[in-house]
Parts: structure tokens; sequence; C-alpha cells
């Protein structure tokens, strides 16, 4: 099945000085999808965003929306609008005005405009709201006028620079899965920056990682939780646990690992087994999520580790235990459904997993 | 403790209640006095509105009273005009050091006093000045050409003493602009005109409107550059008031046009406020 390309780009490089932003990123995004570029500060995730706006130009490399050539549009020409991080609304505006700055650009008559800003603001929940000023609306609520000046210009690309940024915790959870509702409803393809990974997981319908400027995996967000392509992405999407060792033996997908206390353990080789370039001998370091650990008898076929307990840190649902073990600290899901008791600090447990469910990669040189 | 801090707080209210009282409200309140005086005699004194009659039957008065508040207001636009774009380098584009110096450079006139500086555009615009020689020895003039003692003249002098106390207001509120404001008026489809009428200008009004009070009043109330630079024929109202408190020792008669000047100025500030919907507590706060 063919889909439209919304957004296609083929070796985007800038540079500033010696320092490389962007360093040949290429990407393609289907249209109406939620695309989300995650990355610690400095990646280069906002200078990306930057040039895609137009806001700046690529040292070499194109810029392709709906197939036409963008590196020569100025931003007011380009389909593409941007909600910025501190969502930049027009503070001598009101909420009406604010929307009505890019129809008024557009030359949309005044009755045709007065409908289209009531309209939208429906869509985002703030019926009624046109002669409101910014500084008199709340977090939750200006983020959505951000949007709807943004959404009622119907942009073939709309980019987000980690506008939820601002808020609490709890209304940026609300808010995460509002924007991917209006993501849906409005069908504009949505490319995100965020160094979150839970706004990044929860929302994308596709998300690249990135790092020193370059992409480590563009992927679904489950298979780069279930999947992920380096050691970077294994742990900086969701929690793992990283034990560094030798690498013993391959037996077919799977890898034996040395830990450091001299404990033998397995998990399986990261990529495709059979083009694994690691021999035996070779630093490793092997990848174990929290919820993957299990504390208590081992099944069989699971490989064992022991640990020492430090600490409890109770947190409802995300309870953890706090342990040590090969000389790194790690974490283990604490389920509270009663099935496991929590351990005493200090004492000696066993951990156990699944091979299966381990990731070994190359040691990077660090 | 409560009577410690009472008295700390009057101690600390002292200097500027007597600066209000001694140099603001005693000498004005004085000249409002002296301004309704009418000399019957040597000896006896009544009160009257003579001398504000006077201003009004005698036009070569009112006329310069309207030439100095219309001259001031161009004054005003032009000093705007000009310290916009050094107001948006200086705060937007220029960085580090090089903002310091530039800063700099508008203060350096300062440094000299009023009369200096009006002597050094003097020297420029004379008949004998540098632009005047220069134009000959390009020979685009046949003759000496006089720059000065004409109205031109006088707005050059007044708008160069206005410019830094423009400048600055307008650094200080284009320096607290949100970059993302201008790019988000360019990703809203906005061109450098509209993104300028719409955003940038309605931003900056507190500064604009701080700038033109503070250049208009200082113009209106200038006093050396109009007769230096404008020569015997300035008709400047400051120079109608000199005139009249030394040259004429009339006191009364220099007394009503003082308050009228007060008043013209009061009225042209609070109108501006208006006009651009800004208030006073907003623009100096």
């Amino acid at each position: 099945m063919a889909v439209d390309i919304d957004l296609h780009c083929q070796n985007l490089v800038r540079r500033f000085g010696s320092h490389t932003a962007v360093n040949r990123v290429s990407l393609e995004i289907p249209a109406g999808s939620f695309f989300s570029i995650l990355g610690p500060s400095g990646c280069g995730k906002t200078t990306l965003l930057r040039l895609l706006a137009g806001f700046d130009r690529p040292d070499s490399g194109d810029i392709m929306i709906r197939g036409r050539r963008m590196n020569d549009v100025p931003p007011n020409h380009r389909p593409v609008n941007m909600v910025f991080q501190h969502l930049a609304l027009f503070p001598t505006m009101s909420v009406g005005d604010n929307i009505a700055y890019g129809l008024k650009r557009r030359k949309v008559a005044a009755a045709e405009r007065r409908r289209r800003i009531a309209e939208v603001l429906e869509q985002v929940g703030l019926a009624g709201m046109e002669t409101r000023f910014p500084q008199q609306l709340s977090g939750g609520q200006r983020q959505r006028v951000a949007l709807a000046r943004c959404l009622v210009l119907k942009p073939t690309l709309l980019l987000l620079d980690e506008p939820l940024g601002a808020l609490d915790l709890k209304l940026r959870d609300q808010m995460k899965v509002e924007l991917k509702n209006l993501q849906k409803a409005f069908g504009t393809t949505f490319v995100y920056i965020t160094h979150d990974q839970s706004e990044a997981l929860v929302m994308s319908d596709r998300v690249a990682v990135m790092r020193d400027g370059c992409f480590d995996q563009v992927a679904s967000p489950e298979a780069l939780y279930r999947e992920p392509a380096t050691p970077f992405v294994a742990s900086f999407v969701g929690d793992n646990n990283r034990f560094g060792g030798t690498l013993l033996a391959k037996e077919g997908e799977l890898a034996q690992v040395a830990l450091a206390n001299g404990h033998t353990v397995s998990g399986r080789l990261a990529g495709s087994s059979q083009h694994s370039p690691l021999t035996t001998g070779d630093r490793v370091d092997l990848f174990i999520r929290p919820e993957s650990l299990m504390l208590g008898t081992p099944a069989k076929g699971h490989c064992t580790l022991t640990a020492q307990v430090r600490t409890t840190l109770f947190d409802g649902a995300n309870s953890r235990v706090e342990v040590e073990a090969a000389g790194e600290r790690g974490y283990v899901r604490l389920p509270q459904d009663g099935s496991v008791s929590a351990p005493q600090e200090g004492s000696s447990v066993t951990l156990a997993w699944d091979p299966q469910l381990a990731r070994v990669f190359a040691s990077e040189a660090s | 403790m409560r009577s410690t801090s009472r008295l700390s707080l009057w101690l600390l209210l002292t200097p500027f209640a007597l600066w209000i009282l001694l140099l603001v409200l005693l000498p004005h309140v004085q000249m409002l006095r002296v301004s309704f005086q009418v000399r019957e005699s040597w000896d006896t004194l009544a009160f009257g509105v003579d001398q504000y009659r006077n201003f009004f039957t005698e036009s070569y008065y009112w006329r310069t009273f309207l030439r100095t508040g219309v001259m001031s207001l161009f004054t005003t636009l032009i000093t705007l005009l000009i310290a916009f774009p050094v107001a948006w380098y200086i705060a937007r584009l220029a960085r580090g050091r090089a903002k310091g110096w530039l800063f700099l450079a508008c203060l350096v006139p300062f440094w000299a006093s009023e009369l200096v500086r009006t002597y050094g555009w003097m020297i420029l615009l004379r008949e004998s000045g540098l632009f005047s020689a220069g134009l000959q020895a390009l020979g685009w003039v046949d003759g000496p050409v006089e720059m000065l003692y004409n109205d031109a003249a006088v707005i050059i002098g007044l708008v160069y003493n206005g410019l830094l106390f423009m400048v600055v207001p307008l650094v200080t509120t284009l320096e607290g602009m949100d970059d993302n404001l201008v790019e988000a008026g360019y990703d809203l489809g906005g061109g450098h005109a509209t993104v300028m009428r719409e955003i940038v200008v309605p931003w900056a009004m507190p500064g604009i409107v701080s700038g033109c009070i503070v250049v208009f009043m200082l113009t209106l109330g200038s006093y050396l550059t109009p007769i230096l630079m404008g020569g015997k024929d300035s008709a400047w109202f400051t120079g109608q008031i000199f005139t009249q408190f030394i040259t004429r020792f009339n006191w009364e008669q220099g007394a009503a046009l003082g308050v009228l000047l007060l008043v013209l100025s009061s009225l042209i500030v609070w109108l501006g406020l208006k006009l651009t919907g800004q208030s006073l507590r907003k623009v100096m706060g």
C-alpha cells in the first residue's frame, strides 16, 4: 500500500563551527502519523526542528514536504507550523486575535475567520474563550491555544518543541493523552521533540532516538522498548539495569556473560545473532528491565544473580527495590499485588530472569 | 520594634519628601500665585487674569506656544524613527562586548554639556563650517552655505539631545522580548512588515511611550539648543519665558507663560497615554 509521505529528509547536516549539531539525518514521515524525536538535551533535536520550520538552513541535504523541496522557502511560506517550547502566544493579543493572526495573513474574510476560530476553540475544549488574554489562562489552556493557533491553519506538518515541559506532572500526563487524541481527530502529521521518553512512548506512532546529531534507532515505541538497537537506546528508553562483563560463550542467539564478581548470567544477543560481530572475551553489557527481574525462587531455564538489598522505594504501582549486584546498582520492580513481600534492607536476595528478556551489547568505549 | 521601623521609614522618606516639597511643589505653587498677580501700583498688588489674557490676545505669544508644541512633537517622532533601529540592533542583534560598546557610543556625547554638544553642531553647520567647506570642495555649491539658524537645524540639535533618552527605554523593552515571539510571527505566515506591526511594536509600546514622554518633555523645555541653533528667530517658548523674567523683569507674565507650558506638556502626555492605551504606571514602572 502506498502511503503519502509528508516529510522526507535526506542527509541533513547542520554545523556550528566545528560542532556538528545535525549529522546526516534522513527520515521519512507518513501522512497523518505522530512522529517523535527523543533525545537528551544537546543532541541536536531542536536544531533539526528549526531546520524543518525554516528558522535555520541546513549546510547540506534536502527537506521535502509533500514532494516539494523546502530548503529555500522562508518560514512564513512553508506549510509547517510550530508550537514553541514556551508557546510564544502573543501577549498583546486576545486568544481570538492570536488564532486570527495566521488566518488574517491568509486573507480569510472576517466572518469566516470568526467561524473557524470558534470551531477550533471548540475542538480543543476552549469554546467561548476568544476574548480572554493569554495571561489569564492556566498552563493547560495556554497549551491548547498554542495548538489551536497552528491547527486552524491546517498545516501539512505540525512541529512541537517540548511544549509540555513547563506543565506540572499531573497535567502533563493528561495533556499527553489529549495531544494524541487531538492528533487523531485533526489527522495532521505531528513531529514532536522531547527528552521525556514517557511522552514519546505514549503518544507516538514512531520514535527516533537521537544522540550527538544522529538517529540511533527509528522504530515504534514498543520495538524501541523491546528490541533496542544500541546500548544508548536500551538505557535511554525506559528504565534499565546494566551489568558489565565479558562474553564467555555464544549459544545460538543467547550469550553467556561473566560479570565482574565471577557470576555467569545469560541474555539474548542484540540485533540478529548470526551477524553479531562479538567474539568470546569481548567486553559486553547486559541490559535487563526492572520488571523482568524476579525475586524469589527461580523458574526453570532462568538464570540467577545474588544481590544485596539496599533499600525499598515505595511508589505505588512503580515500587522498586534498589539492589547491588556484581558491583553495580540495579532496580527490581516490586509488585504490589501481594505476590512478593518487600525484602529486608541489607538482606541477600536472588534475582532471576528469563535470558530471552535480557539484551547483550558490545560495551561502548567510554 | 514597631516604632523603630516607623522611624526608619520616616528617615528614608525625608529626602524624598523634601525634594518634592521644596523643589517641586513650593516653586510651582509660588509661580502659580505670581502668575495671577496684577501690579496696580509700585506697592499694591491685586489678583487677576491679566497675564493670561495677554497670552491669548497677543498673537506672538500663542503662536510661539503652538509652534513649540508642534515642533516638539515632530522632534519626538523623528527621534523615535531614528532610535528604533538603533535600539533594535543593540537589543536583538549585537552580542556580548559589542552591545556594551554600542551602548557606550550612545552615551559618550552626554559626557559633554548640552552647550558643548550644541557648539559642536554649530561648528559643523555654520557658514564657515565643515559641511559648507566640504560641499564647496566637492564643487556642489558655489559659495558658503549657511545651514544654521533655521528650523531644520533646531530639530537636528534637539533630536541629537533626545536620542539617548529614547534608545534606553526601547532597548530595555526590546531586550525583554522572547525571540520565539518573532519566530512565531513568521511561522504563522507573517512577513517582515506584519511581524513588526502586529507583534514587535505592540510589545515595545511601553518603551516607545516612555521614551516619547521623556524626549517630548526635554524638547519642550529645552532652551539652549533652540536659541543657539535657531538664532534670533527661533521663537521657542522657553525663550519667551526667559525674556519675561530676565530682560523685561516681568515676573508675573513669565510665571503665567511657565504655567501654560506646564499645562501644555501635561496635556500632551495625558493625550499620548490615552491614545496608545498605556498607563503611566506601566510605562514608567
